[in-house]
């Protein structure tokens, strides 16, 4: 009863294929948009943005990015690490050429340009599958990493191997580098996880989605009725690293300020995406927004828990999050290997049907 | 003959001692595979754990003292012994058992049949769980793993090759601790392959790896062979273990030669453990030779890093099926 398609009737094409059909969807997103845009603003702590909502929007960009790749067209990577630092990188190198470009040209292009590095490790893949694939996206991850700290032209010959984000005004605030405004860096990260999201989602329900579908479910089949694989699976691989880029670049202007590849962008942030989109669902826009929210929040609530609450040592939590998060990913595949997106489906229909039983 | 081509020589020689560190992690992943076609990411970390499980129970540590401490207020660490090498050994492998019983109790018996991607993934889970828990009841300290291998560069070896060169060449260079664990690699590898031959057990593990349902309807246990397979595995990984850990001490980075294993076991095919061998030489010699002739001269160094990942993958474009894999064939 409280959520239903019932009683809504179409007299358009255009109302029809509208990016969410059901009105009561429709009004929830653009709620929450409200919400996210004019009120959260004005309420945005410094400790609130750096712990748990930057990472959350910064984060849930590359994993829309990664189930792109993942979950709509089944290519298994392990390089998103690599492929972040590419963006970081990339921002870096923009920044410092153009001194006077607006920072949303310079995240958007540092996308663009690790979608081309994403299109040449994307190669590969139009031979090799499944666990093999994931292997040799390794290579991505360990040899661009490597690249970042080799070679000094891209980290303009300083001489502690680091970037740093210069900072720059727009409208006299500053916009990037580590003395942004919590509620500036937020509103920033937000305009680029909404649009992108709303892009993913229609990208996802377009042809293009339904050709990365059916080479998901299929290749040899999706071959055989008319997709070609090589557009399809480039164009995830190219789309996939444009947002992964962009999380990057982000990640480097506006969260950390000053990074260097090795630590930032190791194999671990590869890993911490590629669980974000399991426990959230592979295949589902709403699922990489609520892995990445859980991946996100959990730690820190953890780290509440025990350091604040119990006041147990520091190490001693750590070792308890690898443990949680590791028993949480078994325990979420056991029970619901569709994750989140598949939970929030069940709650859905339950809705339709509320509240009588049938 | 010129200093170089001897040193060229000598760093021949490490690859191959370092291609069999790698094919020690590799075998495991290899057995797990075969038997049970799932990909076990946590091969390394369970080297880990059996080489902190080892650490421990030798220097009478207290499971879990610091969480204990934590939680009680108290102040315990250690029992007070210390064991002998070998019971200490004997006693990790009764651990891997139970752990094989409860990865087969809790994980893998609610996964049968699920697609091989979600069991790779819940082998991740698994080797984050494995990793907390192992810091949690050994504590994360680097700690240092003696069980007698002699370690150092071997004498025997240099002073009977010394000869080969001129005045300046003292003879090649070889770590005992690399010696030994190519010696035991040999054994092992010889008594996996025994085993799998000659007993009732190991063709039962055959029968498995040939087709799990035709196994099943001649009355195999599917369950009874995993926790076979999962102790095995557990043993391969105690001594891969030992000699990761008597290199270069028990510490989180033992963990990744996991990841090294990988693209060992794409050369070799994930169902051969000749594969696996041959995987880890062609690896461990072609990362240290392309590091001695292009990484140092023209690139920086350490290029170990990713070598071996490019390499797999442009073998993986002419060859998907790897060095000994069976050949994929696919059908719509």
């Amino acid at each position: 009863m409280l959520y239903r398609e019932v009683g809504e009737f179409k007299t358009s094409y255009k109302s029809d294929q509208q990016t969410f059909p059901i009105t009561s969807d429709r009004l929830v997103v653009l709620s929450l948009i409200f919400i996210a845009f004019f009120i959260i603003p004005f309420f945005i702590t410094e400790y609130m943005a750096s712990a748990i909502v930057l990472p959350f929007l910064i984060f849930g960009i590359a994993a829309l990015g990664l189930n792109i790749l993942t979950g709509y067209c089944g290519q298994v990577s392990l390089g998103s690490g690599g492929f972040m630092a590419v963006g970081a990188y990339a921002c870096y190198k923009i920044m410092t050429s153009f001194p006077d470009l607006n920072i949303f040209f310079c995240v958007i292009l540092s996308g663009l340009v690790t979608g081309i590095v994403g299109l040449a490790f994307g190669l590969p893949s139009l031979r090799i599958k499944g666990f093999y694939l994931a292997v040799s996206t390794l290579a991505a991850q360990f040899f661009l990493v490597w690249a970042f700290t080799k070679f000094p032209w891209f980290f303009n010959y300083s001489a502690s191997g680091q970037i740093t984000a210069n900072e720059r005004l727009m409208f006299d605030i500053p916009v990037s580098g580590a003395n942004v405004a919590a509620p500036i860096a937020y509103l920033i990260c937000l305009i680029f996880f909404v649009s992108l999201a709303l892009i993913a989602r229609n990208l996802t329900r377009g042809s293009l989605g339904r050709k990365w579908m059916a080479i998901r479910d299929m290749d040899i089949a999706a071959e055989i009725i008319g997709v070609n694989p090589l557009t399809a699976k480039l164009s995830a691989f190219c789309i996939s690293s444009i947002y992964i880029g962009i999380s990057g670049a982000l990640l480097f202007c506006l969260y950390f300020g000053a990074v260097e590849a090795g630590d930032a962008f190791g194999i671990d942030k590869s890993f911490l995406i590629l669980f974000m989109i399991i426990i959230g669902g592979l295949g589902s826009i709403f699922g990489s927004i609520a892995g990445a929210a859980f991946l996100v929040a959990m730690p820190v609530i953890l780290k509440n828990i025990m350091v604040d609450f119990l006041a147990w040592p520091v190490d001693l939590a750590a070792h308890f999050e690898f443990l949680i998060i590791g028993a949480l990913i078994v325990f979420i595949l056991i029970v619901e290997p569709h994750g989140f997106a598949m939970l929030w489906r069940i709650i859905k229909e339950k809705l339709r049907l509320w509240p009588f039983p049938h | 003959m010129p200093a170089e081509f001897y040193y060229g020589v000598e760093v021949f020689l490490n690859g191959l001692m370092a291609g069999v560190m790698y094919s020690l992690v590799a075998l495991g992943f290899v057995l797990i595979f075969k038997a049970s076609g799932i990909f076990n990411y946590a091969q390394g970390v369970m080297a880990l754990f059996a080489a902190m499980t080892l650490v421990g129970l030798q220097n009478g540590q207290i499971p879990f003292a610091h969480l204990i401490n934590a939680a009680l207020g108290t102040e315990v660490h250690h029992f007070g012994w210390t064991l002998p090498a070998f019971v200490a050994i004997i006693m990790t492998l009764g651990v891997m058992l139970i752990f094989a019983l409860l990865v087969e109790k809790f994980v893998l018996k609610h996964l049968v049949n699920q697609e091989p991607i979600i069991l790779f993934m819940a082998t991740i889970g698994l080797a984050y769980f494995m990793e907390g828990f192992g810091d949690l009841m050994w504590n994360s300290d680097v700690k240092k793993l003696d069980v007698g291998i002699p370690k150092g560069g071997n004498i025997w070896v240099e002073e009977s090759t010394a000869f080969l060169g001129g005045e300046d060449f003292y003879g090649f260079y070889l770590d005992s601790l690399d010696i030994s664990a190519a010696l035991i690699a040999a054994v092992l590898v010889g008594a996996l392959v025994a085993f799998s031959q000659y007993t009732k057990t190991g063709r039962a593990l055959r029968a498995v790896a040939d087709d799990h349902q035709a196994a099943l309807s001649v009355g195999i246990s599917l369950r009874t062979i995993w926790v076979i397979v999962w102790t095995i595995a557990g043993f391969v990984a105690l001594i891969a273990g030992i000699m990761w850990g008597s290199k270069s001490g028990v510490q989180f980075s033992l963990s990744l030669i996991a990841l090294k294993a990988l693209p060992v076991l794409i050369l070799g095919g994930f169902t051969s453990i000749p594969g696996a061998i041959i995987g880890g030489f062609i690896i461990g010699v072609g990362e240290k030779m392309f590091e001695f002739l292009i990484g140092v001269p023209f690139l920086g160094g350490a290029t170990e890093n990713w070598f071996a990942y490019v390499l797999a993958m442009v073998f993986l474009v002419f060859r998907p099926q790897g060095l000994f894999g069976e050949k994929i064939i696919e059908r719509v």
